[in-house]
């Protein structure tokens, strides 16, 4: 017979030598962690170290090649998310997966494993949300509701089945600062009780402020494990990086004329989830960068077709490019007139996943001596991709390398290397740094900051706000389909912007009118 | 236990050798089936493959089948890289042959050499007058470039009937329901003498040549591969989706319109409720088998042709019914297809799982 371990002493989870292979890289590599009761434990690390894939272990989404779980003090085979929500282990996902044509009890009655009715429901997630500070109307329906109360909801049903392991995937990507500090207070409430808390995250303030104890990971290796209180942003950075953090500076310098101006510019939605665009005023000058912060799923979307081209606007003065209007013109005719554009998606949007490099380059280059009279000219084309790959320290096998063969961080080098070497008098870019490593996120702010040095008009839309205020000369913030006034970067602060990004502002088209 | 999983990337050495792949078993389930008919298989395979070539009329039967074939194949297969579904090349064909060869019949009196290409213009308009038909109601109603192509067929081989049962039926015809013959200025001349495969054979390989350079080389045909490879990325390039829907139709139509004009200016010599044995659906089969690629193109529609050919000397000296064509063309694409599975998945042989929970065993 044997004696159990005293689950109170045991830890929580234990993984051992967890080891994870897929075709092209090792995702995990004999990875240990350790989770006590009523822990807040951070798992660092940049994007592609091996967190996501680690957490969908314990979670039983993928199967470990090698590798022990130990919960509390049991091995375990985790075989189905069912199983890891029997054994108690609740997961907040990075991206949610609610219906937003239905109710929030409906939608937590869906995800349950025993079968409640909606109607019964109702009451018990009304205290749970009461209890821990996370208000929640239970009859609402999903899609009337904002980015932060919908984690609101999946954090909600992750406490009815009384958690005693919370697994939270960056879970302040899509709030304001404000509300992250409101998470903040109900995930300390939470693990006062005795929930264990995984919080994957690569922000190191906010892994400062929260985490009892942290284990980093680098290319799906634990590269050491720390106290974060007792640790500087910079030492946390070398363990998760393997290097010092580099920098990029931007010198106050003077502005031209405006290059990119949106003039009460409106726009109705066909998605019936879709944001309508209202009123929106900007202009942007040559020679800054004007940053859009906000919580995604506010417009930015819609925006950005209103700015590519892709779709056009009811009156041409709605947008102009270099004082043309440009409102009813199709993205290559914009592209005439001077702008660049970098999407958020990259494969499929940004590049073409199967095609080579070179001809990726030809995608948006044509109208640069990539083409004479209707023929390619595949030298000039190569060349070009060459060059770009050179000076962006794009890691591929050639300008030959199929796009789909590069990682997220390099392709997105690429793309924007692209479009800033093509000579833009006006870049709009999305999302930069969007899952890029913190090197070469550097090195593609730094490719933007000497755009504007050479009198570029550079947009960039963002949920980075240290991004946006690293970079930004001026900063609206984009809410419910409406934009703030933009104001120079110096003279507001974060806690203002997460104000406004809640949407209680003076919009760019008053100020622009008064 | 076998496992199919995904390939990192495309196997380029699969995407060719699937249709060798999928050739060998087609002539592998020919073994077995004329086994089964109780015919000696190197016999009918002799007799299948080899027999009709023995001659220099038989290698221009080849050719002349592969024409019309390869024309039709070339045009959908550019369209086919634009996610571009013309399935009517069939009906475009029928009404190119319409057009060329109304323009013969109302010209019977001329004789001079500009009637010719008068007529395979007229067969090219034609076709590409019919592939306009679905390419307009595509981008003006979002309809369904597939049906509408398809349905357009059956409208074509009707308005064809209607010409040759009605206002063209030749008067000295004994009220058979076809044409007169053309006369000879309104006939495609043959490369040498002996045979009966026209000059329209070079036209076809030249148009395979040049379909290759405009893929390849210009930027027309880069946009259309785009728009084909990633919808998102064209539009976001500012590729007008609209122009490619035109583009990719009216090519498909202009080759098959050519064809079928070929084909009633060449071996069939009039109007008949029937000209083509259904090429423009068979080119499609040749276009996958030739992996949208011209010269793929070229050596799947040689390999189709043989398959129609073989289909009749089968007929005569073995006495299988015809539809033996259409059996092989029909398992020929079935292998093609199951063989393209593998340059994007692989097959594993991966042991069993683990035992799931291993510390509860050791209990004697």
């Amino acid at each position: 017979m044997t004696t159990a371990p005293d689950p109170r002493i045991a830890p929580r989870l234990v993984l051992r030598g967890i080891t994870k292979r897929y075709p092209a890289v090792v995702a995990n590599d004999n990875v240990n962690l350790e989770v006590r009761a009523g822990e807040i434990h951070a798992l660092l690390g940049e994007n592609g170290a091996g967190k996501s894939t680690l957490m969908k272990i314990v979670y039983g989404v993928t199967k470990p090649d090698a590798g022990t779980i130990v919960w509390e003090g049991q091995p375990v085979h985790i075989g189905s998310p069912a199983e890891a929500r029997r054994l108690g282990i609740g997961m907040v996902f990075q991206h949610f997966s609610l219906f937003e044509t239905l109710t929030v009890a409906e939608n937590i009655s869906l995800a349950l494993d025993e079968r409640i009715a909606p109607e019964q429901l109702a009451s018990r997630i009304r205290d749970v949300s009461e209890n821990y500070g996370l208000p929640v109307d239970p009859n609402r329906l999903v899609h009337s509701m904002s980015v932060g109360e919908r984690q609101r909801v999946e954090i909600v049903r992750c406490l009815l089945q009384s958690p005693k392991l919370l697994i939270m995937d960056e879970p302040t990507s899509v709030l304001t600062p404000q509300a992250v500090l409101k998470l903040f207070e109900t995930l300390r409430r939470l693990a006062s009780e005795g929930c264990s808390i995984l919080y994957i995250s690569h922000k190191l303030d906010e892994i400062k402020a929260l985490c009892d104890t942290a284990t980093v990971l680098r290319a799906g290796r634990v590269t050491g494990t720390a106290i974060p209180s007792q640790e500087t942003p910079e030492s946390l950075a070398r363990m998760m990086i393997g290097s010092e953090l580099p920098e990029c500076h931007l010198q106050p310098r003077a502005q031209g004329e405006t290059r990119l101006a949106l003039d009460r510019l409106s726009l109705a939605t066909l998605d019936p989830f879709g944001v309508t665009l209202r009123e929106i005023g900007l202009s942007v000058r040559g020679g800054e960068i004007v940053g859009i912060a906000g919580v995604s799923g506010n417009g930015q979307k819609e925006l950005l077709t209103a700015l590519s081209g892709e779709s056009t606007t009811d009156k041409a003065d709605m947008v102009s490019i270099m004082d043309r209007p440009a409102g009813r013109l199709d993205p290559a005719q914009r592209r005439r007139l001077g702008l660049t554009f970098v999407p958020e998606e990259r494969l499929g949007r940004g590049a073409v996943p199967a095609l080579s490099l070179a001809d990726n380059a030809l995608l948006t280059g044509s109208s640069r001596g990539m083409v004479r009279q209707g023929v390619i000219r595949h030298a000039t084309v190569r060349e070009f991709a060459r060059r770009v790959i050179e000076r962006f320290k794009v890691k591929c096998k050639s300008e030959q390398a199929a796009a789909s063969s590069l990682s997220g961080g390099n392709l997105q080098k690429f793309i924007v290397g692209r479009e800033t070497m093509l000579e833009p008098k006006v870049i709009v870019v999305a999302q930069p740094t969007w899952g890029v490593d913190i090197g070469a996120s550097m090195l593609i702010r730094q490719a933007l900051i000497d755009l504007r040095d050479r009198g570029v008009a550079v947009l960039v839309i963002s949920e980075e706000l240290d991004e946006l205020f690293m970079i930004s000369d001026r900063i609206a913030v984009m809410a419910q389909g409406r934009l703030s006034r933009a104001v120079p970067a110096a003279e507001t602060s974060l806690e203002q912007i997460g104000a406004w990004m809640s949407g209680m502002f003076e919009t760019g088209q008053a100020a622009a009118d008064a | 236990m076998l496992k199919l999983e995904p390939r990192q990337e495309p196997s380029r050495v699969m995407s060719y050798a699937s249709p060798l792949i999928a050739v060998a078993l087609t002539l592998f389930t020919g073994y077995l089936l004329f086994s089964f008919l109780g015919k000696d298989p190197a016999q009918a395979f002799y007799v299948f493959f080899v027999k009709p070539l023995d001659t220099r009329y038989g290698v221009g039967e080849l050719f002349l089948k592969a024409t019309p074939l390869m024309l039709c194949a070339t045009g959908l297969a550019l369209g086919f890289r634009a996610n571009v579904w013309n399935i009517g090349a069939e009906g475009q064909l029928v009404v190119g042959a319409i057009v060329g060869g109304g323009i013969a019949l109302l010209l019977q009196d001329v004789q001079a050499g500009w009637l010719l290409p008068l007529m395979l213009a007229g067969g090219v308009l034609g076709g590409m007058a019919w592939a306009a038909i679905p390419a307009f109601l595509r981008v003006r109603f979002h309809t369904n470039e597939i049906l509408v192509s398809l349905m357009l067929v059956y409208v074509a081989k009707l308005l064809l009937s209607y010409f040759v049962h009605g206002p063209w039926r030749d008067p000295e015809g004994y009220n058979f329901p076809q044409s007169r013959m053309f006369h000879e200025a309104a006939l495609l001349p043959v490369l040498v003498e002996g045979v009966r495969t026209t000059w329209a054979f070079v036209i076809a390989l030249l148009l395979a040549g040049l379909s290759w350079v405009f893929a390849e080389k210009t930027f027309a045909g880069f946009r259309l591969k785009v728009s084909g490879l990633a919808p998102g990325a064209a539009s976001y390039a500012g590729f007008s989706e609209k122009r490619n829907v035109w583009l990719a139709l009216l090519i498909g139509g202009a080759t098959a319109g050519l064809a079928g004009i070929a084909e009633v200016a060449g071996p069939i010599g009039q109007l008949q409720p029937v000209v083509s044995p259904g090429y423009g659906f068979a080119a499609i089969i040749v276009a996958f088998v030739g992996r949208l690629n011209p010269l793929g193109v070229v050596l799947a529609s040689l390999l189709m042709s043989l398959l129609y050919l073989g289909g009749e000397t089968a007929q005569i000296h073995l006495a299988l019914p015809s539809a033996v064509t259409g059996v092989f063309q029909g398992v020929l694409l079935f292998y093609l297809l199951a063989a393209d599975l593998f340059i994007h998945f692989r097959l594993r042989w991966s042991p069993a799982q683990p035992a799931a929970v291993p510390k509860a065993t050791a209990l004697a």
